[in-house]
């Protein structure tokens, strides 16, 4: 049997048994680890994307003596500590990815080869324009969310985590674990000037997606007489008619 | 031409120096390397009984600058380095000889040296048209780069010309502008970045070669670890006002009075690596920071093409316009943001029409 989040999903949406046994189908779609890693990798980012917007442009100066401030110093170790809960968060999802349900596997790959996703994210598009009257039904993410997830997250994320060492591994000095780890970005750009900026529009990239992903979970929730944001909380999808 | 053979001991007693005075040196030199006690009897034995390293000195696309530098040096003295530690035999702006001799001099010693030779290298080549850019003794200075590299031990690239491209290889390179390492494949370069590099840098890196009769310990760009290995930003006296977050915002500031940070005046000292913060330059006197500046980063490859010395955030020129990261990514972010409104509104209108049209049907 195809074991894939869509054909589960397929399963689900056409199940005649359960929508005759009881009105309301539900499914468990995210699993503890899963949404423990969601609401902590939430925190991270928004720590993260205040702090690295206050180093790349500095704060506003501040008065009294240089011995008794240590401001900046401090908004650099926070976006440090955020950015190593973010990495270990990250590595931990990508084993959760290998070990958990199909639905965990979901945001690492975007099945490309299959031309019924084509055909199923081309129906997105046509619901998000307002074309398409009603929305099909997927336990966990649609295929047109899959593909902004892989690459405005889970890419961007990746992105940021090798940039981002890297730069760190400019302060920790070229005998660290971090410069020979992920000192090969330096032989790609080897002025980092290039990487800072890119990675401060790697910020603006997930700042954008925060946008789309808050709004479109919350829309679906609406819209589509399915639970989203209650299910990031509590695991389970409703589908409510 | 000197006789290369001759050690540097030989060359310093026939000038009249003192041994005296020559043990200082070594012991001067061995501190400025970072050697400590020992080596400095080490440097002296070696100069004592080493052969003096032929040096072919050679300009491309240049302003000299690096040689300017050179002759400024104060640990070790210039002269001491041209005229005793190595054998210079080959310099064009400096040397006695002119015309078919200066030439001469190139053949003779890649035929008596052969791979023994270091070959410094101040400037690049241009490629375009075939190196027309840069005729050096009626030929193109690529090709005479080409064969004096050939037979050489090894190659200084002097400079950022030589190291990254600068000025010359700045956007759009007309003359196609090319660092040494992307010219000459086979052969150890070591880059010696800056605008120009410290004057002691350069010589202490040839009073090393000299000595151990080897390459320094280069690091990922081919920069010696000794000197390239930390940014100005770490060992920048400036540094604890950055942790304090005190930063000059305009020129002529109270902030800039007070000698604070220059991080938001676009200081690239946080991306530089160069030893101006820590050796200094005209024998210790002061550098861009110290004398409240914010640094280029004039050691670093395509400084010229990061757009303004003084934006913190580089501007990013493949969009078309100029733009920084936080200007191009808040224009997305709003476009975004907009059509998310846009989007929510009409989901909001959809609904409310629609549930009319159901309350409609069902009377």
């Amino acid at each position: 049997m195809d074991k894939s989040p869509q054909a589960l999903t397929a399963t689900v949406a056409v199940d005649p048994v359960r929508s005759a046994s009881s009105e309301r189908g539900v499914v468990y779609v995210y699993e503890a680890p899963v949404r423990l890693w969601h609401w902590i990798n939430a925190a991270a980012i928004l720590v993260l994307g205040l702090s690295g917007y206050f180093i790349g442009n500095g704060i506003p100066t501040i008065p009294g003596k240089t011995g008794d401030n240590f401001l900046f110093g401090y908004i650099r170790f926070v976006h440090f500590i955020a950015g190593y809960v973010l990495t270990l968060g990250f590595l931990l999802r990508i084993y959760w990815a290998v070990v958990g349900n199909p639905h965990a596997k979901q945001i690492f790959y975007v099945p490309i080869w299959r031309k019924s996703y084509w055909r199923e994210v081309w129906h997105e598009i046509r619901w998000y324009a307002f074309v398409a009257a009603e929305p099909k039904k997927y336990a966990a993410h649609n295929p047109l969310a899959q593909l902004a997830m892989f690459f405005m997250f889970t890419l961007a994320t990746a992105f940021m985590i090798v940039t981002g060492f890297a730069l760190y591994a400019q302060g920790t000095g070229n005998d660290s674990w971090q410069y020979r780890l992920f000192g090969w970005v330096f032989s790609i750009r080897p002025n980092s000037q290039d990487v800072r900026t890119g990675h401060h529009l790697g910020l603006w990239m997930i700042v954008t997606f925060a946008l789309i992903h808050i709004y479109t979970a919350v829309r679906e929730d609406i819209v589509s007489r399915q639970s989203i944001v209650s299910s990031i909380i509590f695991g389970e999808r409703e589908f409510r008619d | 031409m000197g006789e290369a053979t001759e050690t540097f001991y030989g060359v310093i007693r026939r000038q009249g120096i003192t041994r005296r005075s020559f043990h200082k040196f070594c012991s001067l030199t061995a501190t400025s390397l970072g050697l400590g006690s020992l080596a400095a009897s080490q440097i002296a034995n070696a100069l004592e009984t080493k052969p003096r390293v032929p040096v072919i000195w050679m300009h491309g696309l240049e302003c000299t600058c690096c040689s300017e530098s050179f002759i400024r040096s104060a640990h070790p003295l210039f002269k001491d380095v041209v005229l005793s530690m190595i054998s210079l035999d080959y310099d064009a702006p400096i040397m006695a000889a002119a015309g078919h001799q200066a030439e001469a001099i190139l053949e003779e010693t890649r035929a008596k040296y052969k791979g023994q030779y270091v070959l410094a290298v101040e400037g690049n080549p241009p490629l375009n048209e075939g190196g027309m850019f840069c005729i050096d003794g009626g030929k193109p200075f690529v090709e005479k780069l080409r064969a004096m590299a050939e037979d050489s031990m090894a190659i200084i690239a002097w400079g950022t010309c030589a190291s990254w491209g600068c000025v010359q290889a700045a956007k759009p390179n007309p003359t196609q502008a090319t660092p040494i390492d992307k010219v000459i494949t086979n052969k150890p370069i070591i880059k010696v970045p800056g605008c120009p590099p410290i004057a002691e840098v350069m010589t202490a890196l040839v009073t090393f070669i000299t000595t151990f009769g080897k390459l320094p310990e280069l690091d990922r760009q081919g920069r010696p670890k000794m000197f390239y290995s930390q940014r100005i930003h770490d060992k920048c006296y400036r540094r604890p006002h950055f942790d304090a977050g005190q930063f000059v915002e305009e020129w002529d500031d109270e902030s800039a009075r007070q000698g604070y940070c220059l991080y938001k005046m676009g200081c690239k000292g946080p991306t530089t690596y160069n030893a101006c913060s820590a050796v200094r330059w005209n024998d210790g006197v002061s550098f861009p920071i110290q004398s409240g500046h914010g640094c280029f980063g004039c050691s670093e490859d395509g400084f010229w093409d990061k757009g303004s010395f003084y934006d913190r955030l580089t501007t990013i020129k493949q969009f078309g316009i100029e733009a920084n990261a936080d200007q191009i990514g808040m224009a997305a972010a709003g476009a975004v943001g907009l059509a998310v409104a846009a989007h929510a509104a009409i989901t909001a209108a959809k609904r409310l029409t629609g549930k009319r049209g159901r309350v409609a049907q069902e009377e």
